[in-house]
């Protein structure tokens, strides 16, 4: 179990108003160097999927195609996710020194913002910010523009490919995978696609350097990371934690004292109860021994007040209107599951009909087209396996 | 050298191209993955799952048809996992689906029920979703009945009509549970850009759409002895019909079709070959009259190139996205219509029969034919010209309902006097095929001679390239046509409306001259038309022509100008093409429509 003390960090929202040196030493690096510095720094997306973002970089810089993109997914809609929010609107230029240097490295000649369309407010800040930027960028020589693109609205343009299919003005619906962004992205071509979190990461790599990084976290969960911290809590809000800590050192600092679950990633994660507080480390799977989560920085609280039947029928809800509908496990599994739990609530299906469900879920995790399908079995396993009561009585 | 890729199938090694995926090389070693949205017309979807299969050391299954195979992978088909999940995938299916199959007009031809059948869906116990969704039948339109309590949402219609008819009159709309597939604003298909074509429906691998069928009608006049039921069979249904009847290899079954009509109680069995040598007369000598003005009196008016009218489809796509263009288009009804026509004049006369006592009765390989017998320009004859447009799958439909064994019928000749076909009207059932009839007769008008091909074989316009090009030189031309000695005549080919935009583009903004165009709504011509049997795919389009053209060769006139019920038409009833009568007989116009 990991061990360390969890540590409060301040590293992304930190003023570093000396961004132009630390572009400017950067870009003094090879491409190379730059990227050997990335994966080294152990980052992983934090997006919630935590692919290595140096790999990300690398696989994009190794295609020869001629045009490129980068793309920065402030799509944020995670339920319970506010982080991204907050990063654009105090620290934009660690996000566009990512996204420049990313462009660098990888040969990309344009850049997008993907917003979330109700983050609108923001366009007119980043706008200048933007602006300031290319001028920034082009003292360096580096000739990369990057514009905004407002989504409308859907949970699933949150997903990568679906993002960009809605950028190409179709409709948002996840590709088939391969091929991977990083050889056809937008518009066909190689694209890096990276959360907001992750290119603000890259700045203190880059300012600080890899090593000091990875002394942050534990084993394959390297850095610190953003915490949106909601639910029954005296003090919900934006958090920087180190990666790595379990779930009952978050809870001793954040529950009202009745925590009896915790949402670990939103509606597409895992619920934590209370019994595996203890036994559970939020951070990337691999060398992490017990149960390990990847979030993308959702963390609600739930305390005794609460029905979790409740909880996972809104959660289900939620994924039944969000699921883009194309493929038949997500669209069909998700009508099935809000209505099969209704069904045994009521009486109308026995109690081992959960059992029928799960083994739907299973099904889903293996069969949904995108993230979107696959991971509702997180929520609803999670919730029906250890809160088994609460969905029958 | 195309690189290969070694991988196992259920622990069978096999090595293939790269790009080939899982599902193509599964077939190679003949194992079947079932599939649902995907189509071989098509561009890989991957969203039914259908197609699941394993490869070990992934935690996902993935699906077979979207998933290229990669060296070393070891794929499983019949896993304990794939099993399971594809089983749970038709389930799903089918809790959404209206499965009340014994009332579905697609009961025995439906890929649903065929994969419920294999996997044996006997005691889902799922929740039946249907009674809570709010699913619209569409029966306005007179071609395409779209039934969304049948539909699995694989998209294969929408596919169809935005990559091979560039229409996108059907599109997804909504999402999660509320996605469906929808017109524009959910209009009915009747007040949007359908051009009726049927692309959809042969696609279609449920209930979700298809003909609206007429069968009960033509049964109710066939009844009916005060009724004078007469039928016409278009060229490309000789070819497809034998599909229903598991003659596959046969491909042609003129003869037996003619004996299973007569059967069935039509009075008399004509075809719609004689109209399409008749609709060569007309059109090609509206072709030449057009040039001669052109050419000649230097008329700014005149309208060139000459398009075809033979396919409805076409004409509602023109009228919807090219108005401006309907000049351009042959005022020729096409062949149906002119039969219709025709049938209750010429035949009614000639027969001493009341053309109000006629039903006349078209089969065609085609739905929008049943939106063309509607138009209100169709009633020349003082009647509806065309009363009731059957599909291939209709007439099959009301054979085995007659209890008649197809395969085993002895072969009869079509009726006189409207009954008479030569090569050149059989070819109108294939992409290319008006073209070739058009410059056989023409090109002899013109000069005397045969069209400089081999067996009079224009083998530049056959195939299914989805844009051809030919030309020919007309050279000594007959002293009256001497204005056309030294003109290279330009001719085009589309098939597919998605390559008929794109050739109309090109004509638009000028880049290319033609003097006479060829356009048919659906892939590979009226052979491919939306009312043939279902599979139609790439290898069965190749089939039925290689069936037309077979005909053509075996039969012992090849040109429209020779036939002889056609000589006979002219010369004791419409006098002379583009005459008074036949102006006022066998031709019309289109109108506009609105681009919604």
């Amino acid at each position: 179990m990991a061990k360390k003390q969890l540590r409060r960090m301040d590293l992304i929202f930190a003023n570093d108003d000396d961004y132009v040196e630390i572009l400017q030493r950067t870009f003094k690096s090879s491409n190379e160097d730059i990227i050997d510095e990335m994966i080294s720094s152990g980052l992983k997306g934090r997006g919630g999927a935590g692919f290595p973002t140096g790999l990300k970089w690398k696989l994009t810089a190794e295609s020869t195609s001629k045009k490129k993109y980068v793309i920065c997914n402030a799509d944020e809609g995670e339920p319970g996710t506010f982080k991204d929010r907050e990063i654009l609107t105090q620290v934009p230029y660690k996000v566009l020194t990512g996204m420049a240097v990313c462009a660098k490295v990888t040969g990309a000649t344009e850049g997008f913002i993907y917003l979330r369309g109700e983050y609108k407010f923001l366009v007119p800040l980043l706008e200048k910010e933007l602006k300031r930027f290319r001028i920034i960028c082009k003292d360096l020589g580096l000739d990369f523009k990057v514009n905004i693109f407002l989504g409308s609205g859907a949970y699933i343009c949150g997903e990568e490919s679906a993002l960009m299919e809605s950028m190409e003005g179709k409709r948002g619906e996840p590709r088939n995978k391969p091929p991977f962004p990083t050889d056809s992205g937008y518009m066909g071509k190689p694209t890096v696609i990276n959360n907001v979190e992750t290119l603000a990461h890259t700045f203190t790599i880059f300012k600080y350097g890899a090593e000091k990084f990875r002394d942050l976290g534990v084993q394959d969960s390297r850095g610190s990371k953003l915490f949106s911290v909601s639910g029954d809590t005296p003090n919900p809000g934006i958090y920087e934690l180190e990666l790595g800590m379990t779930v009952q050192d978050f809870v001793d600092d954040f529950s009202d004292g009745d925590c009896k679950a915790v949402q670990v990633g939103g509606a597409s994660g895992f619920l934590v109860p209370r019994k595996r507080f203890n036994e559970t480390a939020i951070g990337y799977q691999g060398k992490l021994t017990g149960i390990s989560l990847p979030t993308g920085g959702s963390m609600m609280l739930f305390n005794s007040s609460r029905s979790m039947y409740n909880v996972l029928n809104n959660y289900l809800e939620f994924f039944q209107e969000e699921s883009c509908g194309q493929c038949t496990p997500c669209r069909v599994g998700c009508q099935q599951l809000v209505r099969g739990i209704d069904a045994v609530k009521r009486g109308q299906k026995p109690a081992a009909y959960l059992d029928k469900l799960l083994k739907l879920t299973d099904t889903m995790k293996v069969t949904a087209k995108c993230g979107l399908g696959q991971s509702v079995a997180n929520s609803f396993q999670s919730i029906v396996e250890n809160f088994r009561e609460e969905m029958i009585y | 050298m195309t690189k290969m890729i070694n991988l196992t199938i259920n622990g069978i090694a096999i090595s293939v191209e790269q790009e080939t995926t899982v599902l193509e090389a599964s077939k190679k070693l003949n194992i079947k993955i079932p599939t649902l949205c995907y189509h071989k017309d098509l561009c890989v979807a991957g969203n039914c799952r259908v197609c699941v299969v394993e490869q070990i050391g992934t935690k996902k299954l993935v699906p077979s048809c979207a998933s290229p195979v990669q060296e070393g992978m070891e794929i499983l088909t019949n896993s304990l996992v794939v099993r399971n999940s594809r089983k749970h995938i038709i389930e799903l299916l089918l809790s959404e689906h209206n499965a009340d199959c014994t009332k579905c007009y697609k009961n025995g031809n439906c890929e649903l029920q065929e994969l419920s059948s294999e996997y044996k869906i006997t005691n889902s116990d799922f929740i039946d979703l249907v009674p809570f969704k709010q699913y619209k039948y569409d029966d306005l339109s007179p071609s395409i009945i779209k039934d969304d309590s049948k539909c699995i949402r694989c998209q294969r219609c929408v596919r169809t009509c935005s990559e091979i008819q560039h229409l996108s009159a059907l599109s997804v709309a909504y999402k999660g549970d509320h996605m469906k597939i929808s017109t524009f604003a959910e209009k009915p298909l009747r007040d949007v850009v359908c051009s009726n074509c049927g692309q959809c429906v042969i696609h279609c691998p449920t209930g979700a759409l298809v003909e609206k069928n007429y069968i009960e009608e033509v049964w109710d006049a066939l009844g009916d002895p005060n009724k004078h039921v007469i039928v016409q069979t278009a060229p490309a249904v000789r070819v497809g019909l034998g599909e229903e009847f598991g003659t596959n290899g046969k491909g042609r079954v003129t003869g037996k079709m003619v004996t299973a009509l007569k059967r069935l109680g039509f009075d008399a069995v004509m075809d719609t070959d004689f109209t399409a040598d008749l609709t060569i007369m007309e059109e090609g000598t509206e072709l030449l009259t057009r040039l001669k003005k052109a050419i000649v009196d230097k008329d700014p008016t005149v309208k060139l190139p000459l398009f075809t009218s033979c396919s409805p489809g076409w004409i509602k796509f023109i009228e919807h996205s090219h108005p401006a263009s309907l000049g351009n288009l042959s005022s020729c009804k096409s062949p149906q219509q002119m039969f219709g026509t025709l049938a209750k004049t010429y035949y009614a006369q000639n027969r001493k029969i009341d053309a109000a006592k006629i039903v006349s009765v078209s089969i065609m390989p085609c739905t929008a034919k049943k939106f063309e017998a509607d138009r209100p320009e169709m009633r020349n004859s003082g009647y509806k010209d065309v009363d009731y447009v059957l599909t291939t799958r209709e007439l099959a439909i009301m054979i085995k309902q007659a209890g008649i064994r197809f395969p085993d019928l002895e072969e009869e000749k079509f009726d006189k006097l409207m009954g008479e076909s030569t090569g050149a009207a059989v070819i109108f059932g294939a992409t290319g095929g008006v073209m070739e009839a058009a410059l056989r007769t023409a090109y002899e008008i013109v000069t005397g001679r045969d069209v400089p091909f081999t067996n009079l074989d224009i083998k530049p316009v056959r195939g299914f390239d989805g844009i051809k090009e030919a030309s020919i030189l007309i050279q000594d031309p007959l002293p009256e046509w001497g204005f056309l000695n030294g003109v290279e005549l330009k001719c085009a080919i589309a098939h597919g409306l998605g390559n008929a935009h794109q050739l109309m583009t090109q004509i638009i903004s000028g880049k290319s001259t033609y003097h006479f165009v060829e356009f048919m709504a659906c892939p590979g011509g009226c052979l491919g038309g939306g009312g043939q049997p279902i599979p139609t795919s790439p290898e069965i389009r190749k089939k039925r022509m290689d069936a037309i053209y077979a005909e053509d060769a075996s039969l012992p006139i090849r040109k429209s100008h020779e036939n002889p019920e056609i000589i006979q038409i002219y010369n004791d009833y419409l006098g002379k093409p583009l005459g008074e009568l036949s102006h006022k007989l066998l031709h019309t116009h289109y109108y506009p429509r609105e681009m919604i």
